[in-house]
């Protein structure tokens, strides 16, 4: 074997683990696009996320200048015999109030069952701007059968909120937790 | 595996040529006869040709899929099939076309043509390369084998968007992604080869800029693979534990988010795109200035404009998702950085232009192919243009427009392209030239099957009919009933080619020499037609101020 | 040549344009739909923008290419030139492209703009997706029903002739008074969907646990139809949508209408129902409701969706509170959705009858209206 052939082949091989180097970074990439995406939402509101945990009270003063209607709608997944509501369709604030909203958890079916309300907002430009200091949404709800509980919301929408935007939807998305998805997958 | 697959002792330095050669000869006669010698061959022209036949099979198999679907758009009903098995239909002839026909073709044509034309003897990693081609076989019989379980195949479209490809899925998805990870596997594979050969087989004096554009698009479609197959594992892994595992990665129930398997998907999907179409350009560079007897014009920047829109194919990925809601800031963004493809592409086209403009033309085969090829691929990017418009295209989404506009860039585009390299280098591979007769009878049956098809889509789409339904309003009736007329005519028009290609591999035809077209260049051309098993064992002559593409 | 073959194409459409004139939209048949919103007709006009500066380009390049095809063919003796770059053309015609870029751009953000601007809407329509109907809820106006595929089954398979709107008609249209700025909340109980009426210009997909929005102001009074948009499982082809656009008076007293109806439905609610009347209401609401997936003879298409047909929770007394349950609020991660909020306690009763009693499950088992209510109140 000649130096050249064995020169081509330690560069042959030098190209291949740099290619090996960048694949194994893309791969590393790809998982990590998974976390950065739920912070790249939180942070900028994409696709209507609100934060996954209470946040502290934001200090910037009420805008009692300026009213935004908050609505909520309620919404039940397939699988849970639970009925929620919210006991208040809409509510006006002030940007920088702290304000409340009750929502009713009710299980008519049989059986203990546990469920999580999934919340997203609307419009997504919005929802960087709601600030939730407690949520029932931030962990799964047990309830026993026949079981009724109203649970609070209070938030806060920040007074950065754009101009243009008056009023935000937050829809509760009610999913039972503890089955495994893939429908007919387990049949 | 590196270290085993290292290139065989085959540069060979006169010093060093008896005991080289006679090590390399020792081999070579060794090899297995028969089928077992396809099988095990490690030799880039053969595995090539394996990689060729692979995608013709498939591009019948996906085009039959196809006409059963126009069978049933023949006219307005539930007709012919059930609109379940339509679903699998549409899904099965989107994978197999791009994951079975058109990126094997290339790749068959970069195993056969970037060794020959950079001068070297083989691929770097040639073991690697018989490895990375018979994972597609083992592929494309799992999936295909998916339309025989319970449940049938795939029917959640070649997008597989979650949750109807996960929550909702028929039971033999598993066995689609376990396809999906082998097909993803043997590019990743061919990609890494493609690589290492092009980095450092090329023949001394051969500079990067001094290379066929053909050999610059593999590369740069090579690195694009390597970057973007790893998202598709990835995409795909994610479906396998939410299907089998409890994960949520793309269930809203469990904290996960459908919008981020679309992402994901498409920071995949719009690169893939590009990966069909830049070797395309590559051949379509090669075969126009033969047929003009006039060099490319702008070579260097035709290389920019491939590099360009390799690297804007990362940044316009959400063009794919402007109804799932984005922010309006997103969408802007994503609408600019869409359009700004337009200008790397459009100087592709105008290079070519000026490569005719007053050149010396003839028509032959490769060059209607390709010329037929500029002017469709121009038209679906032109539509592509009017797709990236965000408000307009909130009227386009997801209709016969947008099946319109990549169709134009798939089939009269890329396959146009795959078709015209092979009329070009059928020469070199088999020794003769294409029957003339056929190939223009297949030409221009396939210009008018394939406008036909794909022209009125234009048109139904706009009306507003949504893609991928079995059954539609009445007044779409008309489009539909061209489209299925030409895509029968286009279909089976395709059987002239597999005629012209055993004519040619039965070596029944005009002899071609070495030179086999007049005003064509590069080192392929030095060697007999058809080329031997074995070429460039030693390094051939290269002076870049006489033979370089990009010489002054 | 291809121009030729696209001109003998159009001719052929041409010939044919009394069958294609489209009653459907206010497409011509071939092209775009202007529409009846302000926003629809801007987006036409940039489409029309759009479309005849690609034709304009398209005009020049094929031009100039067919030109050179044909001037410098070699059979007459054409001899090469040897040029092969020019910094200045070539940087012409990145610049040009790069221009023609930024005008299309100008007028197409000003109109995103406007359509990302939902602020000040009268009426809010909650719309959801399921597999294979439209849901509307009228947020509110405490009003919401299902709209289904009104087209019926015998035209599909071709038994009958195939109406006008074939594929187009539902059978509760959503009803919008003309002139008011509606905003539209799109959410989906199962898959993606995409509501898409082309005459509104409004396409969303409408995305499971996640919620987008849109408006619109109507401002013409008619019929407007759209379809499905995005892949939804095997019958994305048939969940129309209709939008039926009035003035504001017809659309008060439509809303009284579906007020009273539903106030009789409650009413007739609490009364006891025969077995008979309700294996009769049962059969039209598993014809519109579950003949899709289960089949109308309950056969199934199993592995996806099950047979009711000699189905144990259909024929047992053991199974009877399964049966209901999975009516009432679905099956967690199929396409069984739950019908408990969406349907009238008269229609749940009648169909969980009708499926215990029907293809020989002969249960002789009466589900009353008054059972479901007392379920769904506790």
């Amino acid at each position: 074997m000649s130096r050249d052939q064995q020169l081509q082949q330690q560069n042959v091989a030098r190209t291949v683990r740099r290619v090996l180097l960048g694949l194994v970074l893309m791969v590393g990439f790809t998982i990590a696009l998974v976390p950065l995406y739920d912070v790249f939402c939180e942070v900028t509101g994409l696709n209507g996320k609100t934060a996954s945990s209470a946040q502290v009270v934001g200090g910037a003063p009420v805008d009692t200048g300026r009213r935004v209607e908050v609505q909520f709608v309620t919404r039940n997944a397939p699988g849970l015999p639970w009925r929620l509501d919210a006991m208040e369709q809409t509510v006006w604030v002030h940007p920088g109030e702290v304000a409340l909203a009750r929502f009713a958890f009710v299980n008519v079916g049989q059986e203990l069952s546990s469920g999580r309300a999934v919340p997203s907002v609307s419009p997504s430009q919005g929802a960087r701007y709601f600030r939730k200091m407690e949520c029932f949404c931030f962990q799964e709800q047990w309830l026993e059968a026949g079981e009724r509980s109203e649970m609070p919301l209070v938030f806060q929408i920040d007074p950065d909120l754009p101009e243009g935007v008056n009023k935000l939807t937050l829809a509760y998305t009610l999913y039972p937790q503890g089955q495994a998805i893939g429908g007919y997958h387990e049949q | 595996m590196t270290s085993r697959s290292l290139p065989r002792p085959v540069v060979q330095q006169s010093a060093s040529e008896a005991t080289a050669g006679g090590a390399a000869a020792g081999h070579h006669a060794h090899q297995p006869r028969g089928l077992l010698r396809w099988v095990l061959t490690t030799n880039h022209k053969e595995i090539g040709t394996l990689y060729l036949l692979f995608a013709l099979l498939m591009f019948f198999i996906g085009g039959t899929m196809a006409l059963v679907v126009r069978a049933e758009l023949f006219q307005p009903g539930m007709t012919f099939i059930l609109p379940e098995f339509f679903n699998q239909m549409t899904t099965m002839h989107g994978l197999i076309m791009v994951f079975g026909a058109i990126m094997p073709a290339f790749v068959g044509l970069a195993n056969w043509m970037v060794p020959v034309q950079i001068g070297a003897p083989d691929m770097a990693l040639p073991r690697l390369n018989n490895f990375s081609f018979w994972l597609l076989p083992v592929s494309f019989t799992i999936l295909l084998s998916t339309l025989f379980m319970e449940g049938g195949g795939p029917n959640f479209g070649w997008t597989f968007y979650a949750p109807l490809s996960t929550t909702y899925a028929p039971p033999s998805t598993s066995f689609f992604i376990l396809a999906m990870h082998l097909a993803g596997i043997s590019s990743i594979l061919g990609a890494i080869n493609i690589i290492a050969t092009i980095l450092n087989l090329r023949t001394p004096n051969m500079r990067l800029m001094d290379m066929p554009l053909f050999v610059w698009t593999w590369l740069i479609t090579a690195f694009l693979l390597i970057a973007v197959m790893p998202v598709l594992a990835g995409v795909i892994t994610m479906m396998l534990l939410d299907i089998n595992f409890g994960t949520s990665f793309f269930d809203a129930a469990g904290g996960g988010d459908p919008v981020l398997f679309q992402h994901l998907f498409w920071f995949f999907g719009h690169p893939e795109v590009y990966i069909m179409i830049l070797p395309a350009f590559g051949i379509v560079s090669a075969i126009v200035p033969t047929f003009a007897r006039k060099r490319l014009f702008g070579y260097a920047s035709m290389v920019y404009a491939t590099a360009s829109i390799a690297i804007l194919s990362f940044v316009v990925w959400a063009h794919h998702m402007f109804t799932v809601g984005l922010p309006l800031t997103a969408q802007l963004f994503f609408m600019y950085s869409t359009m700004l493809i337009a200008v790397p592409t459009g100087v592709k086209v105008f290079n070519w232009i000026a490569t005719l403009f007053r050149g010396s033309i003839s028509f032959e085969l490769p060059m209607l192919f390709s010329l037929a090829f500029i002017v469709q691929f121009t038209i679906g990017g032109l539509s592509g243009v009017m797709l990236a418009i965000a408000p307009a295209d909130f009227q386009y989404h997801d209709t016969y427009f947008v099946v319109a506009h990549f169709h134009y860039v798939l089939v009269p585009g890329a396959v146009f392209a795959i078709l015209a390299a092979a009329y070009y280098w059928l020469p070199k591979w088999s020794g003769v030239y294409p029957n003339v007769k056929l190939g223009l009878t297949h030409f221009w049956l396939s210009v008018i099957g394939v406008n036909l098809t794909f022209f009125p889509m234009h048109f139904s789409g706009l009306a507003g009919m949504p893609r991928r339904i079995p059954d539609y309003a009445l007044q779409f009736a008309d489009f539909n009933l061209l489209s299925s007329i030409g895509g029968f005519l286009f279909g089976i028009s395709q059987l002239l080619f597999v005629a012209v290609v055993i004519l040619c591999i039965r070596g029944k035809g005009e002899k071609a020499p070495a030179q086999a077209w007049e005003g064509a260049e590069g080192l392929e051309w030095t060697l007999p037609s058809p080329a031997p098993l074995h070429t460039f064992d030693t390094p051939p002559e290269f002076v870049p101020e006489r033979d370089s593409p990009s010489r002054h | 040549m291809l121009q030729l073959l696209y001109r003998s194409c159009g001719l052929l459409l041409l010939l044919t344009g009394p069958a294609l004139a489209s009653a459907i939209n206010t497409s011509s048949g071939w092209n775009m739909p202007p529409g009846v919103t302000d926003i629809s007709r801007e987006i036409y006009s940039l489409h029309m923008i759009i479309f005849w500066i690609c034709v304009a380009i398209a005009v020049v390049v094929f031009g100039v290419m067919f030109w050179s095809l044909f001037v410098y063919r070699k059979s007459k003796g054409a001899k090469p030139a040897h040029f092969h770059e020019n910094t200045t053309v070539e940087v012409i015609w990145t610049a040009i492209p790069l221009a023609i870029l930024v005008i299309m751009a100008i007028p197409a953000t000003a109109t995103l703009k406007k359509i990302y601007d939902a602020s000040d809407a009268e009426i809010d329509i909650l719309v959801t997706g399921y597999q294979w109907r439209w849901h509307y809820q009228y947020l509110d106006q405490d009003i919401s029903f299902f709209s289904n595929l009104g087209t019926p089954r015998s035209q599909i398979l071709g038994e009958e002739d195939k109406g006008d709107f074939y594929l187009l008609e539902v059978d509760n249209p959503l009803v919008l008074p003309v002139g008011k700025k509606v905003r539209f909340l799109f959410t989906s109980n199962d898959v993606i969907h995409a509501w898409w009426v082309p005459d509104l210009a409004i396409k969303k997909d409408t995305i499971p646990g996640f919620i987008n929005e849109s408006w619109t102001i109507i401002n013409e009074p008619g019929t407007y139809r759209g379809q499905c948009a995005e892949l939804c499982g095997q019958d994305h082809a048939y969940m129309p949508i209709e939008v039926r656009a009035v003035t504001e008076e017809v659309w008060l007293s439509w809303l009284d209408e579906q007020r009273e109806t539903a106030a009789a439905e409650a009413a007739s609610g609490e009364r006891e129902w025969t077995l008979a009347e309700l294996n009769e209401r049962g059969a039209g609401v598993y014809t519109t409701y579950c003949a899709a997936c289960h089949q109308a003879d309950g056969s199934g298409m199993p592995p996806a969706f099950p047979a009711l047909r000699g189905n144990p929770v259909m024929t047992s007394a053991e199974g009877r509170d399964k049966h209901i349950n999975a009516v009432l609020f679905g099956r967690p991660g199929t396409s069984m959705p739950g019908y408990g909020t969406t349907l009238s306690v008269n229609d749940l009763a009648a169909v969980i009858t009708y499926e215990r009693n029907a293809w020989g499950n002969d249960t002789g088992d009466a589900v009353q209206p008054s059972e479901i209510r007392a379920l769904l109140d506790r």
